[in-house]
C-alpha cells in the first residue's frame, strides 16, 4: 500500500465477512445522526471494519487515523452514502494522502445528498407507496398491501445501498463518474411518470374504498378535492398540507363533538 | 387502556420508530405499514390497514429530505391503527378521531426526533478528544447510544400517545354527532387533497406529467364503468 491514485475498475478484495459487516453497518449509517456533524459519524462506524485491515490492525496509528478523519462531518442521502463509504474504504486502504481524501470527502457529499434526495425520496418512495395505495383501491387483503410496499420499495433500497458499496470500492476516488449513470441521472424524471400515472388510478380508487358505495358521495369528494389540491397549489411553499390537514380535522372532531 | 396494555403496541412503535433514521430505514415506519402492524396486533388487520392508507395519503406531503425536520410516522402509524382498530366497528367518529390522535403524535413524535438529535450532539461533544483521537470504542459507543436513545425515544412517545389518545378517543367517539358517511368523506376530502398537493408539489417540473396524471384517471374511469 503507498500514496497512489485508484485505478478506475481495478479489482478490488476485501474478505467477505468485512464486506457483510460494512453492508450491515450501512443500515445503521444514521444511528448516531446528529445537527452537529449530521451522518459522518455513521460514515466512520460503517468504514471501521475495513479500517481494521490497514497496517497495525486497530492498534495502528494508520488505524486511529483514518477512523478519525472518516467521523467527522458528512452530509448525504443515507442510501448512497454508501458509494463514498465503498470509495473512501478503498483510498485509505490505498494510502492515498489524508489531505487529497479530505477534499474528496467534501465534494462527494453534496452531489450523493442531491442525487439520492432526487431518487428515493422525491420518485421512488412516493411511487412505492401509491403502488401499494392502488393495490388497496383494487381490493387487496392487508398482507397483500403492506408486503408490495415492503418488496418493491426495498428492492430498489437493497439494491442502491449494494451498488453503491460496490462501485465505491471498485473505483475508489474515481468514483464521480458513476453518478452521471443514466438510472440516477433519468431515474427519477421516469419515475415521475409512472408515480403520476399510478396516482391517477391509485388514488380515485382508494378513495371509493374508504367511502363505499354511493357515486354522488364520491363525485363530490373529487370536486371537493380538485378545488382544495388548487388552493394548496397557490400556497406553495407557505403552508404544510399535514399541518393544514391537522387543524381541519381538529376542527371537524370539535364540531362533531359540540354538535 | 392502562400502562400495561399499551406496552405492546408501545415496543412496535419502538421498533418502528427506529426504522425512521436510525436502523434499518427499510421504510416499516411508512404509515401503511406501521398502521396495518398495529392493526394485527389488536387483531383487526383490515381497519390498520384502511387508517393506514388515509395516512400514508398524508404523509406523502412529508418526505424525509436532508437535514429538514418532519413528523414521525413510524410511531404515530402504530398510534393510529392500535386506536382505530380497537373501536367497534361502524362507528362514525373511529376513523376521524383516531386520524387526528395519529397526527398529533406524529407532530409531537418529530419534535423528539430534534431533541435526541440535539442529545447525541452533546454526548458527540463530550467525547470529541477521544473521537478526534481515533478511540474506536468511543465512535461505537456513540452510534449505538443514539440508537438505543432513539428506541427509547419510540417507546415512550407510543406509551404515553396511547396512554393519552386512547381513552380520549373512546370518548369522542361515544359523543360523536356527525352521520358516518359525512365523516368519512371529510377524512378523505382531506386525505386526497393533502395527498394532491403534495403530488404536484414533487412532479411539477416532470415533463408532460399531467399527460400522464390523466391517462391513469382514464384506466381507472374504464375499471369503474366495467
Amino acid at each position: 500500500m503507498g500514496d497512489q491514485v485508484t485505478a478506475p475498475n481495478t479489482p478490488f478484495r476485501l474478505p467477505v465477512r468485512t464486506r457483510i459487516a460494512m453492508g450491515v453497518r450501512l443500515l445503521a449509517l444514521q444511528g448516531s445522526w446528529n445537527y452537529e456533524t449530521l451522518n459522518g459519524t455513521g460514515v466512520g462506524f460503517a468504514m471501521e471494519p475495513a479500517l481494521r485491515l490497514l497496517p497495525g490492525g486497530v492498534k495502528g496509528e494508520q488505524y486511529r487515523a483514518a477512523l478519525a478523519r472518516e467521523s467527522r462531518y458528512f452530509n448525504a442521502h443515507p442510501y448512497l452514502a454508501s458509494v463514498a463509504v465503498g470509495a473512501l474504504t478503498r483510498a485509505e486502504l490505498d494510502g492515498v494522502d489524508p489531505t487529497r481524501i479530505e477534499r474528496f470527502r467534501t465534494a462527494l457529499a453534496g452531489p450523493l445528498g442531491s442525487v439520492g434526495d432526487r431518487l428515493v425520496w422525491a420518485s421512488w418512495l412516493p411511487f412505492c407507496s401509491l403502488v401499494a395505495i392502488g393495490v388497496f383501491g383494487a381490493g387487496g387483503s392487508p398482507l397483500l398491501v403492506v408486503g408490495t410496499f415492503l418488496l418493491l420499495y426495498n428492492a430498489g433500497h437493497i439494491l442502491l445501498r449494494a451498488w453503491g458499496l460496490r462501485i465505491g470500492l471498485a473505483r475508489g476516488l474515481n468514483v464521480a463518474s458513476a453518478l452521471g449513470t443514466p438510472v440516477l441521472r433519468q431515474g427519477p424524471l421516469y419515475i415521475g411518470c409512472a408515480a403520476a400515472l399510478v396516482a391517477g388510478f391509485a388514488l380515485p380508487l382508494a378513495l371509493e374504498r374508504i367511502v363505499g358505495p354511493g357515486r354522488v358521495i364520491l363525485g363530490g369528494i373529487v370536486a371537493t378535492a380538485v378545488v382544495g389540491i388548487f388552493l394548496l397549489g397557490r400556497l406553495r411553499e407557505r403552508a404544510e398540507g399535514w399541518r393544514i390537514a391537522l387543524g381541519v380535522l381538529a376542527v371537524f372532531v370539535l364540531y362533531s363533538v359540540l354538535t | 387502556m392502562n400502562f400495561l396494555e399499551a406496552l405492546p403496541i408501545a415496543l412496535l412503535g419502538a421498533l418502528l420508530g427506529l426504522d425512521v433514521v436510525s436502523f434499518p430505514q427499510a421504510m416499516i415506519s411508512r404509515p401503511i405499514v406501521a398502521s396495518t402492524a398495529a392493526g394485527s396486533f389488536i387483531g383487526n388487520p383490515p381497519a390498520g390497514l384502511l387508517i393506514g392508507v388515509v395516512l400514508e395519503m398524508i404523509a406523502l406531503d412529508t418526505l424525509p429530505f436532508g437535514a429538514s425536520r418532519y413528523p414521525e410516522w413510524g410511531s404515530a402509524g402504530v398510534v393510529g391503527g392500535a386506536i382505530f382498530a380497537s373501536q367497534p366497528e361502524s362507528m362514525p367518529g373511529a376513523l376521524p378521531a383516531a386520524l387526528l390522535a395519529a397526527l398529533l403524535t406524529a407532530s409531537i413524535s418529530g419534535w423528539s426526533m430534534v431533541v435526541l438529535r440535539r442529545m447525541i450532539a452533546s454526548r458527540l461533544e463530550r467525547t470529541r478528544d477521544r473521537l478526534e483521537d481515533g478511540s474506536r470504542n468511543a465512535l461505537v459507543s456513540l452510534h449505538l447510544t443514539g440508537m438505543t436513545l432513539d428506541l427509547l425515544r419510540g417507546l415512550l412517545v407510543t406509551l404515553v400517545a396511547m396512554v393519552i389518545f386512547a381513552p380520549l378517543v373512546k370518548a369522542i367517539v361515544a359523543v360523536w354527532g356527525t352521520e358516518s358517511a359525512a365523516s368519512n368523506a371529510v377524512v378523505v376530502v382531506i386525505a386526497a387533497v393533502v395527498a394532491g398537493g403534495a403530488l404536484w408539489k414533487v412532479f411539477h417540473s416532470v415533463h408532460r406529467v399531467l399527460w400522464f396524471f390523466f391517462a391513469g384517471i382514464a384506466v381507472w374511469a374504464l375499471w369503474a364503468i366495467k
